[in-house]
């Protein structure tokens, strides 16, 4: 029998933090300036320049690591990470070895119906570099320094994992913590969430832990998942083969869906790192602590429990809700606004879930307001349209955010109440419908449906198909 | 009127008073500068039209009344590796050859508040490294009292404008004594405030926790009033401290009246020399009938200042100067194949073997397993020579010390000897580990005819101590004019 192996992963998250300045100056975070425009002395590393920290990425990197559980460092300090790159303006990055700021942490994941652990080894702060272009024609490289200074945290995980669904759901959860601290966007397409992998196999039931590769460039959970599947089968292969792993650098290829080796442990660098002298430590007090923990906003599993005490909805429907913080805004705004939690979860939950996936869509890129939403509501409700209608207007709203009493009342949506205008088109759908009105009377309950299809259509939906039905009864009786 | 023979704050009198204005001043200095210079060679760049232009601009706010105070329409002269914008910047390296900086250093920039007329940048060991400014890529600086000796350094260039007059003062900076032990050995007045006093944002880093920036000046009155214009909390220089008093000319009296100097034993061992010592405890003894009660004491750990300097600066100059790589900025090589050869040749060509030498010090003791047996070995010892400092001060309101062990060694002596000339810090050092203030003033000439300082030291924030023993030693002596400077004078009165 072959033998049996198991994934053993940890996981090097890094996230770009939403701060409108850099970390070290007070240039712009923002995302696709021209080249070099988002810059000055500090993030180019010119000479006689000197970094000041932003506070608020010690406050977002705090609100992280408190809500990851982790300890957070009193006295942290930054330290020079050195080594040569054009991307990096003063060749080293500043970041944190020695005193991170958080250390000793732990998320809960939740996979099949189990729960488990996977705990935080440390976390720290530090700048990311500039970004490289690669001019083919004239054989140069550009440098373009708008994203150097952008604050990062690295999140370190012990290797906890222990497959690809873990990952994710790790990956997944770590996303919801930080969206929900509004700490960042997380996008992994982007590259304001980065993943390195970690992975190494043993033989099931073995103590200790195979030899590890690192996996660099995966930038989606789709190519997490496929890079994972094809490193563990790298590595049983040559276990199996009597060869060895070796400690490297591994570059994902998610289009050959291959990873090549990029450095082995051999060439590892020398960072030589030591505590930057330029920036003094950062000493936090148990009050500034509170403060954070005081502005951090309702997280995702508190909120999971309120919902269901407070707006009596069903877990599976809360789990989907919360899953976004902006979908949850939504949801509570809406809610607040016509009083019908449940009718607001169910359009979430049906008609804007099905159009995020046709239109491919993230939730939380829904762009309408809750305003429109509860308008919407309102209206199918006390029955100024119907169903159908409120369908048609869901969808421009979901498009275009439109304001739903404007729409209906410019497009003559408003379903018809007048009993004389009713009456009329009825007698004219029984008139030109003998045969179906027989079947009624002889007994067919399905031949009325047909008559009141008729009866919408010959009114363009505006009816309210409950009177037509009744009013139908009545008449044929 | 002997306008370059005047102090700055004598200078900046005269203009307030109209009695000749900012562009004479200027005029003055720069036909001094072409009297010496190139005997001299003080600078690296001299911004004749530059300085004249912003002599005028200077003037006519004074003029005006948006511009007074003592320093208003005092030319200045500011070592290289002080930013200034779009004027040249060399840190007297290749590698800066041709780097013109996009902005001007915040000390600078004070001073330019106050009127300062920039006339040009000084001389210095490359980067700052070295004690006799003879690293620089750019020539080496002489001595104005004696050709054939170096001006110290690293701020060689702006102790010897000053003592040649070619500048009423210069800005200087000190790592390691950069702005001390020059100014000893060219009988200038020079201080090195307490680490935070002034901004170090826009000076071109060589070891950061030890950099500080001061003043060099022909007496210790100049140095409190400019000391006055650069002190100020800096929001741009994290390092940079807000102080209590900011007032030093209030501490300029004649009176050390029960004032307590220590005179550490320590220091007046082995390798001092015999003249030096027998000037400074002479100077002590002036003190002491002035009424200071001068004691010896024993200081210790002196032994141990200089290998952890050097590895303190040196780790942080190995990564401060990464960022000349040839990539942005500055000199680069004009044939390579590929960016790492790039990278080494740049930096290979680029740096002399001084700068070289402490790279790789430096990057040696941050190397993965020397890092605790050196670098963390080396902050250690600086923690506790700032103890031992400290310990000293709960006693003594000053401590008096040799600026340097001997006067100006002669050119090309120290050079091949880098062990004699690390060691040549070892009375100037200890202050940079502890982030003192210390100043040095002249006390005399050798039998050599050469300048002779003594370094005063105090507390951390206590300068005006500092500067009160400084001032009362000063009621005693006159100022004394290199023999190079008389005999250009005499030369000018004869033609």
């Amino acid at each position: 029998m072959a033998k049996q192996y198991e994934t053993v992963i940890g996981l090097e998250v890094h996230v770009e933090l939403a701060t409108k300045t850099k970390i070290f100056c007070s240039c712009s975070t923002q995302f696709g300036g021209a080249p070099n425009t988002h810059t000055c002395p500090v993030c180019t590393g010119m000479p006689g320049s000197l970094p000041v920290l932003n506070r608020q990425v010690v406050e977002y990197a705090m609100a992280i690591g408190l809500a990851a559980n982790c300890e957070i460092t009193r006295v942290c300090k930054f330290d020079r990470k050195n080594y040569f790159y054009p991307d990096n303006p003063q060749n080293y990055q500043i970041s944190q070895l020695y005193l991170p700021i958080a250390r000793n942490g732990y998320v809960e994941i939740g996979t099949g119906g189990t729960r488990k652990r996977v705990r935080i080894h440390e976390m720290h702060m530090e700048e990311d570099a500039g970004k490289l272009v690669h001019d083919e024609w004239d054989d140069t490289s550009l440098v373009d320094y708008n994203r150097s200074g952008v604050p990062l945290v690295e999140i370190v995980s012990e290797p906890d994992m222990r497959s690809a669904d873990e990952v994710i759901a790790y990956l997944e959860k770590l996303r919801m913590i930080i969206q929900y601290l509004g700490a960042s966007d997380c996008k992994l397409q982007e590259g304001s969430m980065r993943a390195d992998v970690n992975l190494s196999v043993r033989e099931t039931g073995a103590k200790e832990f195979g030899t590890r590769t690192e996996m660099k460039n995966l930038n989606s959970f789709k190519a997490i998942a496929r890079a994972i599947e094809g490193e563990r089968n790298r590595q049983i292969e040559l276990l199996s083969e009597g060869k060895k792993v070796i400690q490297e650098t591994r570059r994902w290829d998610d289009n050959k869906e291959a990873s090549y080796a990029m450095r082995s442990k051999e060439d590892a660098q020398d960072y030589r790192y030591f505590p930057d002298p330029d920036l003094v430590p950062i000493i936090i007090s148990d009050e500034w602590i509170e403060r954070v923990k005081r502005n951090q906003p309702e997280l995702r599993d508190e909120k999971l429990k309120r919902y269901k005490k407070e707006f009596d909805i069903p877990q599976y429907d809360a789990e989907i809700i919360t899953a976004s913080r902006h979908m949850a805004e939504l949801f509570e705004r809406a809610s607040a606004l016509c009083g019908k939690p449940k009718k607001v979860s169910n359009w979430l939950m049906v008609e804007t879930m099905r159009l995020l996936k046709e239109k491919n869509m993230e939730p939380e890129e829904l762009a309408f307001s809750p305003e429109n939403l509860a308008g919407l509501i309102e209206l199918a409700e006390n029955g100024t349209i119907n169903s159908s209608v409120a369908k048609e207007v869901f969808e421009k709203i979901f498009t275009d955010n439109v304001n739903p009493v404007e729409y209906t009342e410019k497009h003559g949506l408003k379903t018809v109440n007048d009993e004389k205008e009713l009456l009329k088109v009825l007698e004219k759908v029984i008139a030109e419908n003998p045969q179906a009105v027989v079947d009624y009377r002889g007994g067919k309950e399905k031949a009325l449906g047909a008559l009141v299809g008729q009866t919408m259509k010959a009114m363009k939906g505006k009816a309210n198909p409950g009177m037509v039905n009744k009013k139908l009864r009545e008449i044929l009786q | 009127m002997d306008i370059t023979g005047m102090t700055a704050v004598e200078l900046g009198k005269r203009i307030q008073k109209r009695e000749l204005s900012a562009v004479d001043a200027v005029k003055a200095y720069l036909a001094q500068i072409d009297q010496v210079e190139a005997l001299v060679h003080g600078f690296v760049t001299v911004d004749r039209e530059g300085a004249v232009k912003r002599a005028e601009t200077v003037q006519k706010k004074i003029d005006d009344g948006t511009l007074a105070g003592p320093l208003a329409g005092v030319p200045a002269a500011i070592k290289d590796n002080l930013c200034t914008k779009g004027m040249l910047t060399t840190c007297s390296s290749r590698i800066l050859e041709n780097f013109k900086p996009t902005f001007t250093a915040e000390a600078v920039k004070r001073l330019e508040n106050a009127g300062a007329v920039v006339i040009g940048k000084t001389n210095m060991d490359e980067f700052a490294m070295g004690s006799t400014t003879e690293t620089s890529y750019f020539g080496v600086t002489r001595n104005p009292w004696d050709l054939e000796h170096v001006p110290g350094g690293s701020s060689g260039g702006s102790c010897a404008a000053v003592a040649a007059e070619e500048c009423p003062y210069a800005l200087g900076s000190d790592t390691g004594g950069s702005i001390r032990q020059p100014s000893s050995f060219c009988g200038v007045v020079g201080i090195k405030p307490t680490y935070g006093t002034v901004s170090r944002y826009g000076l071109i880093a060589y070891g950061s926790s030890l950099d500080q920036i001061g003043p060099i000046a022909k007496d210790v009155t100049d140095c409190a009033v400019i000391l006055e214009t650069l002190a100020a909390c800096d929001r741009k220089d994290s390092t940079s401290m807000p102080r209590e008093n900011y007032d030093f000319r209030g501490a300029l009296v004649d009176d050390v009246k029960g004032m307590k100097i220590g005179i550490p034993q320590d220091y007046f061992i082995e390798g001092l020399d015999k003249e030096v010592k027998e000037h400074i405890l002479r100077a002590a003894a002036v003190l002491k009938e002035k009424g200071a009660a001068v004691e010896e004491f024993d200081l210790s750990l002196v032994q141990y200042a200089i290998p952890a300097y050097y590895v303190i600066a040196s780790a942080e100059a190995s990564s401060n100067l990464s960022r000349f790589d040839g990539v942005k900025y500055g000199y680069r090589t004009s044939e390579y194949e590929g960016l790492h050869q790039m990278y080494k040749k740049s930096r290979s060509e680029g740096f002399g073997a001084e700068v070289k030498r402490r790279i790789m010090l430096g990057s040696f003791v941050l190397s993965s397993g020397y890092y605790d047996a050196y670098y963390l070995k080396a902050l250690r010892t600086k923690a506790l020579i700032k103890q031992a400092f400290d310990k000293a001060f709960e006693k003594y309101d000053v401590i008096l010390a040799p600026a340097a062990p001997t006067t100006a060694p002669e050119l090309g002596a120290s050079l091949n000897d880098p062990l004699k000339m690390y060691l040549g810090d070892i009375y100037t050092i200890s202050v940079n580990l502890a982030g003192l203030p210390g100043i040095s003033i002249p006390v005399g000439t050798d039998s050599k005819g050469l300048p002779v300082g003594m370094q005063i030291i105090a507390s951390c924030f206590d300068e005006a101590k500092l500067f009160r023993a400084a001032y009362a030693y000063e009621q005693t002596k006159a100022y004394e004019r290199p023999r190079l400077v008389k005999e250009t004078r005499k030369e000018r009165r004869e033609r």
